[in-house]
């Protein structure tokens, strides 16, 4: 039988025998298809998952309840309210004191040593902080819930068991005993993490906060957003509608294009070496990571803002120059206001990437360990995703929880910045 | 007057130049009624004279603050003791870092050798004066030469033409910082480079095997150990890129063609995002991923199977990776395999080809070079990416190809040697810069190539 | 215009048809498309369907090997049978089918692979070739009926894209006619081709009319003059007259194709 002369009935039987192996192919790959999205999908929420799951009990935070009484005795023995004496007195004395009255019972200096450490050294600053602020409180009882340590903490959370054997966990038998006893009588439990939302870095981790890491990513942003919103927006415009076709134009075009996919630490080299090494800018600095990250940006805000003037159709323009506009005043007057939704959408999109960029950070310095919020653009700062990999490194187990909390806080920016990003969009744009 | 103040200031007078400018052009044609007889609006005028008033002077502080540091520092290194001008370059290296901080107030001047504390008063009397002389200069040239343009305001003076070529120039000036950036990051990368390549031939950075730059401290050391074979680097970068295209490119692509051929558009509409979810995931956020969670699960699946598994291995680095560029790979791949035109598929179904023979054979045999590009600047990708394996991979150089042990990268080893306290000026130091440009050329040309070929692509089919 | 169908004028059956649609009706979306259409197909024969842009005649084609398929919200109802079977009973195979009935596009279509390739590929698929040497005779005399041996033979492993628009065309019949179907259906198979090049693909197709039953959508009444023996009027859905082409042509029976044909309206 030739190949070329069958009869449609040949054709037929030869495609019918075809079948049966072709769609067992059809349903492997379709099956890969699947396998592959579900895998996709499996990751996002695996990855959420876990970070959800350790990080979600950072918003409370164990808190004990202590009676304190400012005794004169201890702040002020000279009773003169001198405020350098305020400053330097033992206010640890004073909680020591009031755990004691609490358990009369405990004898011996290494219990009662066990007993302080239930609760956190920022209880005593906190009291320093209440008498300076106010010395008329002196010689006076209060009702205080202080912080609790942060052993005390993961106890309490379940992320240590109760009943794991004593030398696998911080805290002795007898610290559980007291800890119990705390909580029946309502003086151990847990309430709104405040210190988390208020303090800058610590090496305990129940005074660890998100604060000055957080101010310092706004600083940062912020000097990134002005500069490089305009800078990105002008450059864009002199592209789009002034640029000459010719050489130069065109070195610049995949110039951009290919910085925007250079590596962000070779950025980081670049501010090292540039503005802190031969422009001599401070080291650790939000105007510095401003720079770096603006430069980083650039290329995406280019781009982005560039699709948008390319949208603007072209009758808008030659409307403008019909009317014996100038190309300027045509570009300020009819193009820019029709564009600016996009070029918007894409600054959002940009700085929500410099948001999350900690490498570039990492060479400039932004990554020592600061406790202090930073005031200024010019002062040591850190940044939000640096806090993360700061903490990620610690071995205390309250830093594991500390570090996903960083990260939901980071993650709610993000998911703010990108929801208003897509609003943005939604809402403006126009098809032509 | 300190700088920010002196450039506000400088703000607020060219916005009275502004004024004094506007009020001029209608002064000359005698009033609001006579504006038809100027050649341009009079806030043309304005801006013209506030331009002339306002960037001369600017420039002059901006390029004053940029050269400040250097200049400074050179006066008074020319007049220093001679005991500290005898110091070695580390030392004075050291001495200019106290006068920088005493400078600055970190440090009590009481705190510093005498020396030290005698330049950094130097120093400091030298920014007085400065910054009075450049305060002078920069009204003194503000104000004469808006003096001068106002009057030379004339009904027939061009001012709207002079303004916008000086504003068209400012928007040339805007899209060349691109190329300044380049150009930064290559001279600043070479010239670290280089001097690196003056300490340890080039040679041996780019074939040694041996990588251990902490070795390197006492000077005798340098180049003789061969601590800086920057191999084990280039082997632990690929090894962990390649676990990460092997994880990132088949999820990626199947997932893209699912999405895009087979999953009904409502699933598409719901999916997508959500995929694209693990784009917008900062990568310090996989970086603790794979530390706290991916890491210990390798390890205790491999303990179930009698393999030992490192703490940081390669595998975990790359596999979290992965990860972290499916969307990339997969939005990439959805573009192409979307631009490939209907009628190809079409002809495919036609001829009685099964959906699946269509996209293997015509829609992917079509679409294969922008993939192709899309795969090579993941790949770039993979390669530059800093934060996970920072956190997921080791410090140890180590030479292997097996992914359960653990291995160390470029990025790594930059970050390594850069963060904390660094000696300029030492080869460990200026290593990192080596690497830095390895780096940058290695990620270079995968972007040139990957971008040529997908626009090359892209106009193929448009 | 009034939106119920209407009746076809004249001959809509033939002896021994190879498609014979009873009652068909296309819809997109809400959109009627093709409205209570009646046709045989006959074997050895070329139907020509020309009509107005927008007047269904494609759509109905692509109804013939069920292309509509691939199209979101398209809804095809009615009976269509091809050798008395439908063609959309559960029991037909949809790959098998255009298997059966191949097609031939507006705008030619080669695969992003050599010539050799795009003629090879539909017998690949479908397993109709035992080994390498009857693929090869395969594409030898699919390449020669469509009359494009003597042009690409020392170019075979060029790619389908190198031809010329006209080549490129004939390529793609010859693609069709290698996995050697019953019918062959066109889509305005010249309409992004010069005369010279129509004129060979007409030749074509009434040398391939000796095997083959060919379905023919023009936009040229010339053309449908020249290929066809019976054609079909379509307009805005309806199929308004259906005949002889010489009849048709010479005197046609309902109004709208007298407009047509007489340059009135089109």
């Amino acid at each position: 039988m030739s190949s070329t002369n069958r009869t449609a009935a040949e054709t037929q039987a030869l495609v019918t025998r075809s079948l049966a192996r072709r769609y067992r192919a059809e349903r492997r790959f379709r099956f890969y298809g699947l396998t592959a999205v579900l895998a996709g999908l499996v990751f996002v929420v695996f990855l959420f998952g876990t970070i959800f799951a350790q990080g979600l009990s950072v918003f409370q935070q164990s808190y004990v309840k202590i009676e304190v009484f400012y005794d004169p005795e201890i702040i002020d023995p000279a009773g003169t309210r001198n405020p350098d004496d305020l400053v330097t007195a033992d206010y640890q004395a004073l909680v020591r004191a009031s755990l004691k009255a609490r358990f009369p019972e405990i004898e011996g200096r290494r219990d009662l040593r066990e007993l302080y450490g239930l609760v956190s050294s920022a209880a005593s600053i906190e009291l320093q902080q209440r008498i300076t602020s106010d010395p008329s409180a002196i010689g006076t009882r209060e009702t205080r819930w202080v912080l609790a340590d942060d052993t005390v903490d993961m106890l309490i959370k379940g992320r240590v068991a109760r009943n794991a054997p004593e030398d696998e966990r911080r805290l002795s038998d007898q610290q559980v005993n007291w800890i119990a006893a705390l909580e029946r009588d309502g003086a151990l439990a847990l309430r709104f993490n405040r210190a988390f939302f208020s303090n800058g870095d610590s090496r305990d981790p129940e005074q660890a906060g998100v604060r000055g890491a957080l101010i310092g990513s706004l600083l940062t942003l912020f000097i990134t957003l002005v500069l490089s919103f305009p800078i990105g927006v002008g450059a864009a415009v002199y592209l789009e509608e002034f640029a000459p076709r010719n050489r130069l134009t065109d070195i610049i075009e995949v110039n951009i294009n290919n910085l925007a996919a250079v590596p962000s630490i070779v950025f980081g080299l670049l501010g090292l070496a540039m503005f802190i090494g031969f422009f001599g800018l401070p080291r650790s600095a939000p105007l510095v990571g401003g720079f770096v990250l603006t430069l980083l940006t650039l290329p995406t805000i280019i781009i982005a803002s560039r699709a948008a003037l390319k949208a603007v159709p072209p009758s808008i323009r030659e409307a403008a120059l019909g009317m014996g506009a100038s190309r300027l005043q045509m570009v300020a007057h009819h193009v820019l206001p029709l564009a600016v939704p996009g070029m918007l959408t894409g600054a959002i999109i940009g700085m929500a990437r410099a948001l999350g960029e900690s490498a570039p950070l990492l060479m400039i310095g932004m990554v020592a360990f600061i406790v202090e919020v930073p005031q200024g653009v010019f002062d040591p700062a850190t940044a939000l995703p640096v806090q993360v990999f700061l903490w990620s490194d610690l071995p205390e187990r309250g830093f594991i929880e500390r570090t996903s909390g960083a990260i939901i806080v980071l993650l709610l920016f993000l998911l703010v910045m990108n929801a208003t990003a897509v609003l943005l969009r939604n809402k403006f744009e126009k098809r032509w | 007057m300190t700088p920010s103040i002196l450039i506000i200031s400088l703000l607020l007078l060219s916005f009275i130049a502004y004024q004094l400018g506007k009020a001029r052009s209608l002064t000359v044609v005698g009033g609001a009624r006579g504006i038809r007889n100027l050649h341009s609006l009079p806030g043309h005028y304005g801006l013209l004279t506030a331009l002339w008033c306002g960037l001369p002077a600017l420039l002059v502080v901006l390029v004053w603050l940029a050269v400040q540091d250097q200049v400074l520092i050179a006066l008074i290194s020319a007049q220093l003791p001679p005991e500290v001008r005898s110091l070695g370059s580390d030392q004075f290296v050291l001495f200019l870092n106290d006068l920088r901080n005493v400078v600055a107030g970190n440090i009590p001047a009481s705190q510093v050798s005498p020396a030290t504390a005698a330049a950094a008063a130097e120093y400091l009397r030298l920014q007085g004066v400065a910054r009075l002389a450049l305060t002078a200069l920069a009204f003194a040239l503000g104000i004469v030469a808006m003096l001068v343009v106002r009057g030379r305001i004339r009904a027939d003076l061009r001012a709207r033409n002079s303004v916008e070529r000086v504003l068209e120039g400012l928007l040339f000036l805007c899209s060349l910082v691109a190329v300044l950036t380049t150009i930064g990051i290559i001279l600043s990368v070479v010239f670290e480079a280089t001097r690196f390549f003056g300490i340890v031939p080039a040679q041996e950075f780019l074939f040694g095997t041996k990588w251990s730059p902490q070795m390197a401290i006492r000077a005798d050391q340098v180049g003789s150990s061969g601590a800086f074979g920057a191999v084990p680097l280039f082997a632990g970068t690929l090894l962990i890129s390649a676990i990460a295209m092997l994880v990132a490119v088949p999820i990626g692509l199947f997932s893209a063609i699912y999405l895009a051929e087979y999953a009904p558009s409502k699933v598409r509409s719901v999916v997508k995002p959500l995929l694209e979810v693990l784009a917008g995931v900062p990568t310090v956020v996989y970086g603790f991923f794979a530390v706290t969670t991916v890491g210990p699960l390798l390890r205790t699946a491999g303990e179930s199977m009698g393999l030992s598994v490192a703490g940081e291995s390669a595998l975990a680095a790359g596999l979290v990776m992965g990860i972290m560029i499916i969307p990339f790979v997969s939005s990439l791949a959805d573009d192409m395999i979307t631009a490939v035109p209907q009628s190809l598929r079409d002809g495919a179904y036609a001829l009685g080809a099964t959906r699946s023979e269509t996209i293997k054979q015509v829609v992917l045999r079509a679409a294969l070079p922008g993939i192709v590009g899309g795969v090579l600047l993941a790949i770039s990708r993979a390669i530059g990416e800093t934060m996970i394996v920072v956190m997921a991979a080791g410090l140890a150089a180590n030479l292997t190809a097996n992914p359960l042990e653990a291995v160390t990268t470029v990025t790594v080893q930059i970050v390594t040697l850069l963060v904390g306290d660094q000696e300029f000026d030492s080869p460990k130091t200026l290593a990192a810069f080596a690497l830095g440009l390895v780096l940058f050329i290695v990620t270079l040309v995968l972007n040139v190539i990957a971008l040529y070929v997908v626009r090359k692509y892209r106009e193929q089919y448009e | 215009m009034n939106d119920a169908p209407k009746t076809t004028i004249g001959t809509i059956t033939v002896a021994e048809p190879v498609f014979s649609c009873r009652n068909v009706d296309v819809y997109y979306g809400d959109k009627h498309a093709i409205k209570n259409v009646n046709i045989d197909i006959g074997r050895k024969q070329v139907l020509a369907m020309i009509g107005p842009s927008g007047c269904g005649k494609s759509t109905f084609l692509r109804c013939l090997n069920r292309m509509n398929d691939t199209i979101v919200g398209a809804r095809v109802e009615g009976n269509i049978t091809l050798d008395g079977q439908d063609i959309h009973d559960k029991q037909q195979d949809v790959v098998q089918l255009r298997a059966r009935v191949g097609m031939v596009f507006q705008k030619p279509n080669p695969f992003p692979k050599s010539i050799y390739e795009n003629v090879a590929y539909g017998p690949r698929i479908h397993g109709l070739a035992a080994n390498r040497g009857e693929l090869d005779e395969i594409v030898n005399q699919s390449l020669r009926r469509a009359g494009l041996w003597e042009e690409v033979k020392d170019r075979l492993n060029q790619p389908g894209t190198s031809l010329s628009g006209g080549q490129q065309q004939r390529l793609c019949i010859a693609r069709t006619i290698a996995v050697n179907p019953e019918v062959i259906l066109m889509d305005e198979p010249c309409s992004a081709l010069d005369p010279i090049a129509t004129a060979r693909i007409e030749d074509l197709i009434d040398e391939l009319r000796e095997s083959y039953a060919i379905c023919i959508v023009t936009h040229s009444m010339q053309q449908a003059a020249r290929v066809s023996q019976r054609t079909a009027y379509f307009h805005l859905g309806d199929l308004v007259e259906v005949g002889d082409t010489n009849l048709i042509f010479t005197n046609p029976q309902a109004k709208l194709t007298e407009d047509y044909i007489t340059g009135r309206f089109g």
